[in-house]
């Protein structure tokens, strides 16, 4: 049975179109920038708009010199490792903590753990300067590891907490009831059914780090400057077409990252819906 | 007989309750080891940092630490009027002392934000205090006249507190009236307050215009089928992806004075000559809406995606037109979806620096690029502290408001 059309009025008509026209240009607005920016990387001269003054590669060649950027991108990847791992591990076992029984001060342990997304981060960089200061932990690759921990644990705890939302208890117990000892019950079942989001984690933890400009401008010292941290003095400082390099090779990134998640998260679907 | 059995199934029942309990105890102890590493990495980088933090804001022994018999007697000054033979020699006496360890320096800095110049006079005090002598009154006046003033001397008590007000008061533009009281400063005065009011209009602004483009985008995308659906959340999440730097710089080299859309108004004919659209309030807009706009498209979205469809085909089918089905039936069930979107940009915004920073002119920094500023810059760090203190507590009005109505089940990372 066809449902009845409903009457379009003249306000319907307006209206739908109206809606449909203004998200057209968010989406437009959304891509359209970066989009625009990044043939700028190819330009022969060195200046920051069209026409373009010839192709050339000479703004990559100058991004993957050996320096300044290269160092850079050195210390944005090990702290981004280091960072990871720990936040991973940290986290995963807290969200593991949250979900596996009901206990006292539950709730503001979870809160707790989410809070430093929504503390402005500057003043979270600024608390641990202070605090970690007297300790020679200020310009210092541990102390900057530890401040991105932080900022990157309430990601690994949601994300990892809602894979274990959707995860079957039963077959932990029957797991149990096989004879399976607790911790060969978590190896063989609980954790590869949760991997992915443990993985999706993890990659939300390196991002974190990766971007992270705020705590490098309180943190790093000229031995740690990251991409980003390096990246800041740069567009204070002026503009050339290395940046949009640059730039292009950091979205080239985000693309493989997305892609990641996107595959973890039709992985997790997957093995959820699996009978 | 039956009094037997039932006291057996009596005894096994507090055998059994003992059993469950123990075994909720062993639960709940595996469990707060489970959280103990993430809690205390938490406790030492996060909640101590941000309580000591806080704490400077108001705690400030530096000047007390550095003359702790001097700041003992002011304790005794009444205000009124200058002190007496005692408290001129207890200057020299600890100035003088404090100059030799070193210590004068900072509490120097300290006394300098009570009253401007009071650190080239504790100073000069405790480099020439080995030459004064009694009767002090006299030769701390020939040193330098300022002695005479019974403003240093409130100063000087005002310093030697261990809790401060000063910082607080300064970051909301009041400040003390000698004798007692708290006055706003004179309008011409005011630093942060401006500041505040900036950092809210630009987010009330931002929360505004996001929330007008995103709410037909996420629509869009949950009324689309499932591909192009997914296609458009794909869209929406990519830039997302891509880090604020890269995003910010791609706005500066687009709204500059020779860039792309400069350049293409002119092409066009529309403008004459070029625009300034960066370091303005205009350019910043423009990014911390781009960056910000999937904060609040993503919740909006997950939240559409869930109500189901019948509801406006119910609708339609009892008479009303797609406008009034959408007015009455679809829209009341997204504002959960709108407020937590609206409520994370909001909360988001309010936060931020680095965006601000490189897009926007002097007048357009927020509170964020204040704290920056005067913890980088001056080294301020009782007032840096004091901002952060106002800034958290912004933050903690909105925070509790957005845990009601959204929690982070609506709060979908991808």
């Amino acid at each position: 049975m066809a449902s009845p059309r409903p009457y379009r009025g003249p306000a319907d008509r307006i209206g739908g179109g109206l809606v449909r026209a203004v998200a057209a240009l968010g989406f437009v607005f959304m891509l359209a920038p970066i989009l625009a920016v990044m043939p700028l990387s190819f330009n022969g001269g060195s200046y920051l708009s069209y026409p373009l003054q010839g192709v050339s590669w000479q703004w990559y060649a100058a991004v993957f010199a050996a320096r300044p950027w290269m160092p850079a991108l050195w210390n944005s990847v090990t702290i981004g490792a280091a960072t990871t791992v720990l936040a991973t591990v940290t986290g995963t076992l807290a969200a593991y903590g949250l979900s596996y029984t009901e206990f006292p001060g539950k709730r503001a342990i979870g809160a707790l753990l989410i809070s430093p997304m929504v503390v402005p981060i500057v003043i979270t960089a600024l608390a641990v300067y202070l605090a970690f200061a007297p300790f020679g932990l200020v310009n210092s690759f541990t102390g900057l590891v530890l401040a991105h921990t932080v900022l990157a644990v309430p990601f690994v705890v949601i994300t990892v907490t809602a894979t274990l939302h959707g995860f079957d208890r039963t077959m932990v117990r029957a797991a149990a009831s096989l004879g399976a000892p607790p911790l060969v019950a978590f190896a063989t079942v609980t954790l590869p059914l949760t991997a992915p989001g443990i993985l999706s984690g993890a990659v939300f933890a390196f991002v974190t780090s990766f971007d992270d400009v705020v705590v490098a401008l309180f943190l790093a010292g000229p031995e740690q400057f990251t991409v980003p941290r390096r990246m800041f003095n740069a567009l204070r400082d002026k503009l050339d077409p290395s940046i949009v390099a640059l730039a292009v090779f950091l979205v080239t990134i985000s693309i493989f990252l997305l892609a990641t998640i996107e595959l973890l998260r039709w992985r997790s679907e997957r093995l959820r819906s699996r009978p | 007989m039956s009094t037997a059995v039932a006291g057996t199934a009596v005894a096994g029942a507090g055998d059994l309750g003992r059993k469950l309990a123990r075994a909720n105890r062993a639960k709940q102890v595996t469990a707060f080891a489970l959280l103990a590493p993430a809690l205390l990495l938490m406790l030492l980088a996060f909640v101590w940092p941000i309580g000591a933090l806080l704490t400077n804001a108001v705690h400030a022994p530096e000047f007390r630490d550095a003359v702790p018999k001097l700041a003992a007697w002011m304790e005794g000054w009444d205000g009124e009027a200058l002190p007496d033979e005692a408290g001129f020699a207890l200057v020299a006496e600890e100035f003088g002392r404090a100059f030799r360890d070193r210590s004068l320096p900072r509490a120097s800095t300290r006394l300098n934000y009570e009253r401007g110049g009071m650190r080239s006079l504790a100073m000069k005090t405790g480099r020439g205090a080995p030459r004064l002598a009694a009767p002090y009154r006299e030769s701390l006046v020939a040193l330098d006249p300022a002695w005479g003033d019974i403003a240093t001397w409130r100063a000087i008590a005002n310093a030697s507190t261990w809790l401060t007000p000063r910082f607080v008061l300064q970051a909301l533009d009041l400040q003390r009236v000698p004798g007692g009281g708290i006055q706003a400063v004179p309008p011409e005065n005011r630093v942060y307050l401006d500041r505040l009011q900036v950092t809210f209009t630009i987010s009330i602004v931002v929360t505004l215009v996001c929330a007008a483009i995103g709410y037909p985008m996420a629509y869009v995308m949950a009324m689309a089928g499932p591909n192009r659906g997914r296609l458009l959340f794909l869209l929406v999440l990519l830039p997302f992806w891509i880090s604020l730097l890269v995003r910010t710089a791609a706005w500066v080299v687009l709204l500059q004075k020779e860039g792309i859309v400069n350049g293409a108004l002119l092409a066009l004919g529309i403008i004459d000559e070029p625009q300034q659209l960066i370091f303005n309030r205009f350019g910043v807009y423009v990014a911390m809406v781009h960056i910000l706009l999937p904060f609040l498209v993503l919740p909006l979205y997950s939240v559409m995606k869930s109500i189901p469809r019948d509801h406006v085909r119910a609708a339609a089918s009892l008479g009303a037109t797609p406008a009034s089905a959408f007015v009455t039936v679809y829209f009341p069930q997204t504002v959960p979806g709108l407020g937590a979107g609206c409520l994370l940009v909001f909360i988001l915004s309010i936060g931020f620096y680095i965006t601000p920073a490189l897009v926007g002119g002097s007048r357009d920094q927020m509170l964020s690029s204040l704290i920056a500023e005067n913890a980088l810059g001056t080294a301020n760090w009782g007032l840096a502290s004091a901002l952060a203190l106002v800034l958290l507590c912004c933050v903690a009005v909105v925070y509790p408001v957005f845990g009601r109505y959204a929690g982070a089940k609506n709060l979908r990372l991808g």
